[in-house]
């Protein structure tokens, strides 16, 4: 279990991170934050899902108990995965390289470490991590890079035609979760009813006036650990079945 | 956006400690596995959930007209459901919602 199998390994998830993070750079530009700053959050983070929610929280203007709690909600699930991962470990692990590969636990990155038929090695885990991490932060900077090109080269005249372009990719990112969302849904009707319900749940929220009004992000959370908690109860998963993963692109 | 400066870095600082401890806590310091069935099935079926609420209704608002952002949810739907990879699922959905807005924006 070598460094440079790490690298390949993770070569198609750092692929698959460049767009997303692209993406993800595009909308915080469009949004009015400086091109650093969605790099400088790619940089300290990397969580795809996190990031996109924790930024728009940021240009909001939300408070800062709301963005923990929501980034909270979001993120739990690294906890099962983190854990998982340290059984695998070979043994003596020392705390500092502990510290540095829990940095780098992702969806992706866990689903295809998880997934070796050996013990798994330190260089091992800094080849797939560094590899996809790469990936996530290239992809970042050319996103924020490219919007602000754009913005100067699609001036004067032509600035409707950056304002039409930055609309449509603003739906990039919603599309990619409706790509993550929708296969399992298929394959898992337990999964279905959980997506169906968080979304009448979250139009409740988005509709109702008084709700509406309701501090940003406390919507996630409310709705999405109301439903998963009524799922889980009425359908507990067996422990038998294998894990599944959401398949490929989301940090 | 009226973000200063300042609500960036700090904003930028919580999230960098959440998701730094997620990712951390389990790895540097757990023992004993979770073995509850009900904290795993709520933490295997979290994800799903979190991106229903993200996604619905907000994607239908996220472009700069309703007609637009219909019909792009449409695309990414009628793609996702076939299967189609996140890439392509994406570049379509942007591309009909570029379409539409230029055609909108033509007569």
């Amino acid at each position: 279990m070598k460094f440079t199998r790490g690298l390949k390994d993770g070569l198609p998830i750092a692929l698959g991170y460049v767009s997303v993070a692209f993406a993800y750079a595009v909308q915080a530009v469009n949004q009015g934050f400086p091109f650093w700053f969605p790099i400088l959050v790619s940089a300290t983070n990397f969580t795809g899902t996190g990031q996109f929610v924790g930024t728009n929280l940021i240009a909001a203007g939300a408070n800062l108990g709301i963005l923990f709690a929501t980034l909270l909600v979001i993120n739990i699930r690294y906890t099962l995965m983190s854990f998982a991962l340290a059984q695998k470990m070979e043994d003596g692990f020392p705390l500092w390289k502990r510290a540095i590969l829990a940095f780098g636990v992702t969806d992706e990155n866990f689903a295809v470490a998880v997934r070796q038929p050996h013990k798994l090695t330190f260089p091992y885990l800094m080849g797939l991590m560094s590899c996809s991490f790469c990936g996530w932060l290239g992809g970042t900077a050319l996103g924020a890079g490219a919007s602000e090109l754009l913005e100067t080269l699609l001036a004067g005249g032509a600035h409707v035609y950056y304002e039409v372009l930055m609309s449509a990719l603003s739906i990039a990112l919603y599309a990619m979760f409706v790509a993550i969302v929708l296969p399992p849904s298929r394959d898992d009707k337990h999964i279905l009813l959980l997506v169906l319900l968080s979304v009448a749940a979250s139009c409740v929220f988005y509709f109702v006036p008084a709700l509406a009004d309701l501090p940003a992000g406390l919507n996630i959370i409310i709705c999405s650990v109301a439903c998963t908690a009524v799922i889980a109860a009425v359908f507990p998963r067996k422990e038998e079945e294998p894990e599944k993963t959401q398949d490929g692109g989301e940090a | 956006m009226n973000a200063t400066l300042t609500d960036m870095l700090i904003g930028c600082l919580v999230m960098f400690a959440v998701t730094y401890m997620t990712k951390g806590i389990t790895l540097l310091f757990a023992k004993k596995e979770i073995k509850s069935a009900y904290i795993r099935s709520f933490l295997y079926y979290l994800p799903y959930s979190v991106l229903a609420v993200m996604v619905f209704p907000t994607i239908l608002f996220s472009t700069s007209s309703l007609i637009s952002g219909i019909v792009g949810t449409a695309v990414a739907l009628l793609l996702s459901f076939f299967r189609k990879g996140l890439l392509p699922v994406s570049l379509a959905s942007i591309a009909a919602v570029f379409l539409t807005e230029f055609l909108l924006y033509v007569f």
